[in-house]
Formats: structure tokens, C-alpha cells, sequence
């Protein structure tokens, strides 16, 4: 016997799944993000081997991905302009990583306490308001002046950047820490320092990786913009150096090599947050 | 003549003040239902006296969330706050706590004055709010290391309270990993382990589903009675509270106020009836019904 179709039946049905579908924030395609992804780069890959091989674009302006590559063998074996292409990114990473120190042991501290005392903030946020908007660029020639044209400079204007986004994603962060589970602590016996360093300090984590993202993010764009002016070494300067001869092969390198460090940082950041706070989001 | 207490009532409430006044005159007529409570008997742990909470007290429209609050909670005492929605229950026990300050009046935990929140007062709150970065046995760790207790003394204490509330198996677990209900349990432990003399609880089971909910309650009761405890519980369910204390206290709202305590004898009845008969018999009921009415009427259920 054939099955009777009620078709009352299946509209209600088809209604339901459109529902259903229509609630789900993305739509799958069955195939999984990542592979998509990966196709995605592929593609973009093929694409440029395509457009550089039949010669629609000026190899001057757009090198292909060959000479992309026998750029890259040649900085990886004879280093550029005097120096090896690991000196070039250690350089960059130095100033990056002595500015980061610097802004984390200061705006960590300083947002706790702003976020935690209000005089301390109603001090602080003025100039913090003030300076943050600015473009680096634009303060960086003062900060040039005042500590001159070697690293100083560079790590003062790379600290400076971090320094805000930082800060008030602490200020945030504690501005979040539900006031029962202070309430909690304290029912517990906890001293209003013991609140701070106990229970304030942890739930501000999640806000402080965030921040730290935020800053790394900032302090890696004005790192470029640093080493554009008055630097002889760096990853950034050796972009800069190689657009002065039209060497956009080397430009590309300089880009890619700069990209995949970004992303690694960000991945590394994420991971610990995954590893150090696997409650974040699940409370 | 509990009511008379109110030192401010307006003119609008006086309807409802003379029926609650019959209604009063009602059930001691039939003592067999509602008995009062009698303070006398036991130890007093914590006296309030006269105590008033106004909310937004310099604002355009003060509320008074409590009104001559004269309440003595007994050593050993599981009591039982019940009533409408917005009746003051929560601004009760967050005087006692400690987090609210009283627009008048004291409050004196073992004959000192409690102005501030510590560890004398254990609170275990609606969610469990644990410490989401502290292991479980962390959390329960917790005010025992904020008192600086040597840390042999600790983790026997720790070990301690979790088997008192069967997660020994969870200590090492971080509260994500917990079901709602465990998570409330750890939060009991956590607040025993502190060694408060009294324990505030709001509403604790009120987000569990039914099972977990009559589970907890059972071992609730069970902590009690093996630990002594005071207890202040809230809740909105007769039920839980007939279950659960030894005196129960009815709040009405607008003012805040108590306009009923009486003396609970079921829980009493758990260490040789099961609860699922207790529920049935014709006395728990009676009582039921009884609160239950009261609470209709005042007019905000």
C-alpha cells in the first residue's frame, strides 16, 4: 500500500525545519570550516600562480610566487643588508617583547587598582583618554627627540601602545567581577586584600588575555610603523628598505614573514588561555 | 499580634490587617496547626532588634524593603523564611550577612554587633558561585586558608565536608564540569568548611530540577542534624520549608515584615517517616494549606 503523504502534514514539517535552520546561526555546507579554509588559501595560491605565469600583471609590481620564494632562500642564506634574516626578526621581536614586559607589569597593576579604587582611575584616566585616540605616529617624532633614534624610542612608542588597551581591559574586568562572588569571599573570612589578590585578580584573567590580544595586536601594527623611521634593522625596515628599490619581492617576504608571526603569537596567546583558563565562558 | 508590632502601617492596609488579625485569632483557636514559636527556649545566636531597611532612602521614592524587624534565631535552629515575592526575605538575610547596612536598628551574632560580612556567617547563595578557577576542593579549601588554619588541619577538614556531601570523587574538578546540583552541594561544603556559627542559605535549590531538588533536600536535613548548624534558609516553597525546619517565619510585603512565627514540628518526624509519607499525612496538609492561604492573602501571590 502506498504511503499517503498528508501534505498539511509536510508543510508543517518543511515549517518546522525552516525554523529550525533559521535558528542556527550558520548554515553548513557539510564540509568542515577548516577545510574550507584550507581550500580557500589553496585557491588564492592558484590564483596568483595563474595571474604572475600568464603575465596579466607587472612582475615589477606583483612578483610571482617563485620569485617570492627564491627571495626568501636568498635572505634565509645571505641575510639582508649586512645582517641574517633571524637577526632581522630577532630585532623586531626584541623591541616587541621588552615593550610587552614593560606595558603588562605596568598596566596590569595600574588597571586592578583603578578598577578596584575609583580615585585611582578619576587620577589616571585623564591622561590615559587623552593619549590614547592619538596616532603612535604622531607622538613618536616627540618620543624621538627625547630619547633619540635607537631602540629607546622604539620600545617607549611600542609600550605606549599596549600600555592603553591593556589597561582598560583590566579596569573592565574587575568592573565585571560579580559583587556576590566577592560577597562569597568575604563570607568566607577574606580580608579586603585576600579579596583582591584571591578573587578580584582571578576572575579579571579572561579580561586580561583579551587585553593582552588587543595590545600585542596594536603594539605589532605601530612596530612597523616604528621601524620605518630611523631603524636598521627589523623586520619592518627591511620592508621599507627593499620598497626604496623596487624590490617587491623582498616586500612580499617581509609581509608574509610577518603575517605568519602574528598569527602565531595570537595562537600561542590563545592556547594558553585554553590551557590556563578552560572555565572561561562556562561558568 | 504580630502585626501590632508594625510601628507605621497606612490607612490602606488596614483591610488586610483586620483579616490578618481574624486569621490570627482563627489559628490559635485550632493550636494544633500553627503553634508559635517560642525564642525562649533555646540559646539565642543572633538578635535583631528593630531593624529597618530603606532602600534609596534620599531618593524620589524610598522603599522600605523591612520594617521593625524583632527576630532572635536560636542555636541549633533550622529556620525557614517564607512569603510573596518581594516580601524582604533577601533583605533579611543580606542584614544578617552582613552586605546590606540596616537604616536602623542592630544585629548581634553571639552578643557582638555584625556590621560587616566574615566568617561567622556563612552564606550559600541562590547560584552556587563558586570560585570558577578553584578546583573543588579548592573552593571548599577556601575560607580555611583565609583563616590561616595549617594545612594538615585543612585538607582533613576539606575531605571532611566533600564526603559529607558525597564529592569526593569530584575534588579535583573544576565547577564547569559539575551538574547544577553537585555545584550547590560543593558551595554547602564550602561554606561548613569556613565553620560559620550560622549558615545563610537563599533559595538554594531553587534552580534544580524536581529530582535533584528533593535529593538535596534530604541531605540538607542530613547535614543538619549531624552538624548542629543554624540554619537560615529562604525559599518560596511551603513544601521545602514544612521539610526542612524546625520554625518557620512568614514575611509579608510593603513594608517587609514578619506577620507569622510558628514552630515547625515535621522535620522532626524525618528520622522515622519517610518524606514521601510525611507529604500525605493529614497534619502536613493542614499546614500546607494553612501557610499556603496565609500567604494569599497578602494579596501578592
Amino acid at each position: 500500500m502506498p504511503v499517503q503523504i498528508d501534505p498539511i502534514e509536510t508543510d508543517r514539517i518543511s515549517v518546522q525545519r525552516a525554523k529550525k535552520s533559521a535558528s542556527r546561526p550558520k548554515k553548513s555546507l557539510g564540509v568542515s570550516p577548516r577545510v574550507l579554509s584550507f581550500t580557500a588559501i589553496a585557491a588564492a595560491i592558484v590564483l596568483w600562480f595563474v595571474v604572475t605565469t600568464l603575465g596579466w600583471v607587472d612582475p615589477q609590481f606583483f612578483p610571482s610566487p617563485q620569485s617570492v620564494w627564491s627571495a626568501f632562500i636568498n635572505i634565509l642564506q645571505n641575510g639582508y643588508k649586512g645582517q641574517s634574516l633571524i637577526a632581522h626578526i630577532g630585532s623586531s621581536m626584541r623591541r616587541l617583547l621588552l615593550a610587552f614586559v614593560m606595558s603588562f607589569s605596568l598596566a596590569v597593576p595600574l588597571g586592578l587598582a583603578s578598577g578596584y579604587f575609583k580615585p585611582v582611575q578619576a587620577v589616571l584616566d585623564p591622561f590615559i583618554e587623552f593619549y590614547r585616540p592619538l596616532p603612535p605616529l604622531a607622538y613618536y617624532t616627540l618620543i624621538v627627540i627625547w630619547l633619540g633614534i635607537d631602540d629607546e624610542s622604539k620600545v617607549a612608542l611600542l609600550f605606549l601602545a599596549g600600555f592603553a588597551p591593556l589597561y582598560i581591559a583590566m579596569v573592565a574586568g574587575v568592573r565585571r567581577v560579580p559583587r556576590d562572588r566577592i560577597n562569597a569571599a568575604l563570607s568566607l573570612g577574606s580580608s579586603q586584600w585576600q579579596v583582591f589578590t584571591q578573587v578580584v585578580f582571578p576572575s579579571c584573567l579572561p579580561e586580561l588575555f583579551t587585553g593582552l590580544r588587543t595590545a600585542l595586536g596594536f603594539m605589532y601594527t605601530t612596530l612597523v610603523a616604528a621601524e620605518m623611521v630611523a631603524a636598521r634593522s627589523g623586520i619592518g625596515w627591511m620592508v621599507l628598505d627593499a620598497s626604496k628599490f623596487l624590490r617587491s619581492d623582498i616586500i612580499f617576504v617581509g609581509i608574509l614573514i610577518m603575517g605568519v608571526i602574528a598569527i602565531a603569537i595570537d595562537l600561542g596567546l590563545r592556547w594558553l588561555q585554553n590551557y590556563y583558563l578552560p572555565w572561561v565562558g562556562r561558568e | 499580634m504580630l502585626i501590632g508590632s508594625s510601628k507605621k502601617f497606612r490607612r490602606a492596609d488596614f483591610a488586610s490587617v483586620v483579616i490578618s488579625e481574624i486569621m490570627t485569632v482563627h489559628s490559635s483557636a485550632r493550636t494544633d496547626i500553627a503553634v508559635p514559636y517560642d525564642d525562649s527556649a533555646g540559646d539565642t545566636l543572633i538578635a535583631l532588634n528593630d531593624i529597618d531597611l530603606v532602600y534609596d532612602l534620599d531618593g524620589p521614592q524610598p522603599f522600605p524593603a523591612l520594617e521593625a524587624i524583632d527576630l532572635n534565631l536560636n542555636q541549633g535552629d533550622f529556620i525557614c523564611a517564607i512569603g510573596p515575592s518581594g516580601c524582604g526575605k533577601t533583605s533579611l538575610l543580606r542584614v544578617l550577612a552582613g552586605y546590606e547596612r540596616p537604616t536602623h536598628g542592630v544585629v548581634s551574632v553571639d552578643g557582638r554587633p555584625h556590621t560587616k560580612p566574615d566568617s561567622e556567617v556563612g552564606v550559600v547563595f541562590q547560584q552556587p558561585n563558586l570560585f570558577p578557577w578553584l578546583t573543588i576542593e579548592k573552593n571548599v579549601n577556601f575560607g580555611p586558608r583565609m583563616k590561616g588554619i595549617d594545612a594538615h588541619e585543612r585538607r582533613q577538614r576539606v575531605s571532611y565536608f566533600l564526603e559529607m556531601v558525597s564529592l569526593i570523587d569530584a575534588a579535583k574538578k573544576l565547577p564547569h564540569q559539575l551538574s547544577g546540583g553537585m555545584k550547590q552541594r560543593a558551595a554547602i561544603a564550602r561554606a561548613l568548611a569556613a565553620d560559620p556559627k550560622v549558615i545563610l542559605m537563599d533559595e538554594p535549590f531553587g534552580a534544580l530540577d524536581a529530582f535533584t531538588r528533593e535529593s538535596m533536600q534530604m541531605s540538607l536535613h542530613e547535614i543538619w542534624t549531624k552538624t548542629g548548624k543554624t540554619i537560615f534558609f529562604i525559599t518560596h516553597d511551603v513544601e521545602e520549608a514544612l521539610l526542612l525546619s524546625n520554625r518557620i517565619i512568614l514575611m509579608y510585603p510593603n513594608p517587609g515584615r514578619i506577620v507569622e512565627d510558628i514552630a515547625n514540628p515535621f522535620s522532626a518526624m524525618l528520622s522515622d517517616t519517610a518524606p514521601s509519607d510525611l507529604r500525605v499525612s493529614r497534619d502536613f496538609i493542614e499546614m500546607r494549606e494553612y501557610l499556603v492561604r496565609r500567604i494569599k492573602e497578602s494579596g501578592e501571590y
